[in-house]
């Protein structure tokens, strides 16, 4: 018996940890202003994610349980500060527009939470697959939201895709169409949040057409012929 | 003789829903009227805009709710709604301005979170503020009073200048430049910011009277479109009266103390959207607190925001932000001062 797609499923859709357990939303909302700084974000956190939920799941028998959270913490500042090393050594400029958010990865909830839920209590290929598909998750909900929310702003896709992918991606930019007028809203914090809200929305109409359609297993119900007293 | 079997209250009156906002949109006419004579038939425009769109998004949205259309378009919250948003914007933003801020009272602000009766916010107001956040070149270029400007601004004008924004920006019509500045509150603000004095800055010709031309007779109006809502019953004065008092005693201070860089309470009263903020916006029984104490703490506290965000703030005006704000704590301000229920100690 596989666990692999049910764990899949959990982290893409029925438990994804931006619309569903609602985790990590401050840099969900802070950072997700264009597309490129939301898939540099997603692309940093998961890879955090699956490094931290294969060491905890690898430490998970030597750790005494009182002081768990402690080392949970430590491994995944260290992971922090390797992803955080490895973008200001090769993508400079993506490091200077996630700013603080990069850092404050250690602190986004779908870490610790992962670590504690699933990792420490779960095989090392279970774990690191699941770290993979909350990643995902985590990432597809970063890249629709920083999509949106860049489209409706600035009419525009990918603008400084190059800062994240290098020189040639500066071609990728795309116009969807041409404002005169930045739609700050949409950039802005409160943009974010009404763009979150209208994704949870969304997610909550597919959840129930899915539920209305599938066909409602029979409710067996158990008909006595008789009750026997017991005493 | 059949008995009418009903609980408290039993004295009932027609006035429903529809009839009170009805009277607040007859009410706001006097405003109105001296906002077109002031600044050209930009706002009839606007108005025209904002209903359209407001009918429209209201039907369709109740549509996907599944609630009744009609019998709810027929309640003239939209009506009111619309109006306040488009009399709130500038005389001449670009058409898609008012479209988007209406959209969004409608559709987010009023009838996601349940519909008229339901909505945390002002829907006007949040509309304003969404367009001034995302917008704030057009949000604060305002028409120049007619007597200030050499030409009013005709219909035909304004239809030019709303429907196609190239008109402006590229100068096609030069005069066109003297069509728009800043509202008197903005460019005393930018004068202070500069160094200048208030003295030196009310001798600019759009301050000719204290509040600056026009605006101190838009005021007026509403003020006279308000007493007419107080005498018609529609509104009570405890929030009205709470935000004009606090923002005068407030202001009175602050001229007292250093009538060098602040603004005079005359001119806070008279100018901006004080008086329609004040008898119109801020007494939406739906975001306004309920009981008679808590609506004076309420307006009270509109008043002094409105005082602490134009003087201290950066933006020109502080009505839309002090109401969303006071719209905040009024649950808050409900909670902590229910009316004595008879027959129990007043504290427990």
């Amino acid at each position: 018996m596989s666990k692999y797609p049910e764990i899949a499923k959990q982290g893409l859709w029925n438990n994804n940890p931006g619309l569903v357990q609602l985790l990590g939303l401050c840099p969900l909302l802070a950072v997700t202003a264009t597309l490129t700084n939301a898939l540099g974000l997603g692309l940093a956190t998961l890879l955090v994610l699956v490094g931290s939920n294969i060491l905890v799941s690898l430490v998970r028998d030597f750790v005494p349980k009182e002081i768990r959270i402690p080392v949970f913490v430590m491994i995944i500042a260290t992971l922090v500060t390797c992803v955080q090393l490895l973008i200001n050594a090769y993508a400079y400029g993506l490091y200077l527009s996630l700013g603080i958010f990069l850092p404050l990865i250690v602190t986004n909830c779908v870490i610790i939470g992962r670590a504690e839920a699933f990792a420490s209590r779960n095989s090392l290929a279970h774990s690191a697959f699941d770290g993979l598909m909350m990643g995902i998750g985590f990432t597809l909900v970063l890249v629709v939201l920083g999509g949106m929310r860049e489209i409706i702003g600035q009419g525009t896709l990918f603008a400084g895709a190059d800062l994240l992918l290098g020189e040639w991606a500066a071609s990728l930019t795309i116009h969807v169409w041409q404002v005169d007028n930045a739609f700050l809203l949409a950039i802005l914090p409160p943009g974010a949040f009404i763009a979150m809200g209208l994704l949870i929305a969304l997610k909550n109409v597919i959840d129930q057409k899915i539920e209305q359609a599938a066909p409602k297993p029979e409710a067996s119900t158990v008909t006595r012929a008789r009750i026997t007293k017991v005493s | 003789m059949a008995f009418k079997i009903a609980s408290s209250p039993h004295v009932s009156t027609s006035l429903h829903t529809n009839k009170v906002m009805l009277r607040v949109a007859l009410c706001l006419i006097p405003g109105i009227a001296a906002q077109l004579y002031f600044f050209g038939a930009g706002t009839f425009i606007q108005i025209i805009l904002a209903l359209v769109t407001a009918y429209i998004a209201e039907a369709s949205i109740l549509k996907l709710r599944n609630k009744p259309v009609a019998d709810t378009l027929k309640d003239n919250s939209a009506l009111v709604t619309a109006l306040l948003l488009a009399i709130a914007i500038p005389p001449l933003a670009p058409w898609w301005i008012v479209v988007i801020g209406t959209l969004f009272a409608i559709v987010i602000v009023k009838n996601l979170y349940g519909g008229l009766g339901n909505n945390i916010f002002n829907p006007a107001m949040a509309g304003y503020v969404l367009l001034l956040v995302s917008f704030p070149v057009q949000m604060t270029d305002w028409v120049t009073p007619h007597s200030v400007a050499q030409h009013s601004v005709g219909l035909r004008y304004a239809l030019q200048g709303i429907f196609t924004p190239e008109f402006i920006n590229l100068g096609h019509n030069i005069s066109f430049d003297g069509k728009t500045m800043a509202t008197p509150l903005d460019t005393l603000k930018t004068d202070l910011s500069m160094g200048l004095t208030t003295t030196e800055s009310l001798l600019k010709p759009i301050f000719a009277n204290m509040a600056g031309v026009g605006w101190f007779g838009v005021n007026l109006a509403y003020l006279i479109g308000g007493l007419i809502m107080l005498k018609l019953k529609v509104i009570r004065w405890h929030i009205s009266f709470a935000i004009l008092g606090a923002l005068f005693i407030c202001s009175s201070f602050g001229f007292m103390l250093n009538p060098d860089t602040h603004i005079s309470p005359i001119m806070h009263l008279f100018s901006g959207g004080t008086m329609l903020a004040a008898f119109f916006i801020a007494t939406d029984p739906v975001t306004a607190a309920t009981s008679a104490k808590g609506r004076l703490i309420f307006g009270a506290m509109i008043g002094v925001l409105i005082y602490i965000i134009r003087t201290f703030g950066g933006y020109p005006d502080a009505v839309a932000f002090a109401v969303l704000l006071a719209n905040m704590c009024a649950p808050f301000i409900d909670h902590y001062v229910r009316p004595r229920a008879y027959g129990h100690r007043s504290g427990n």
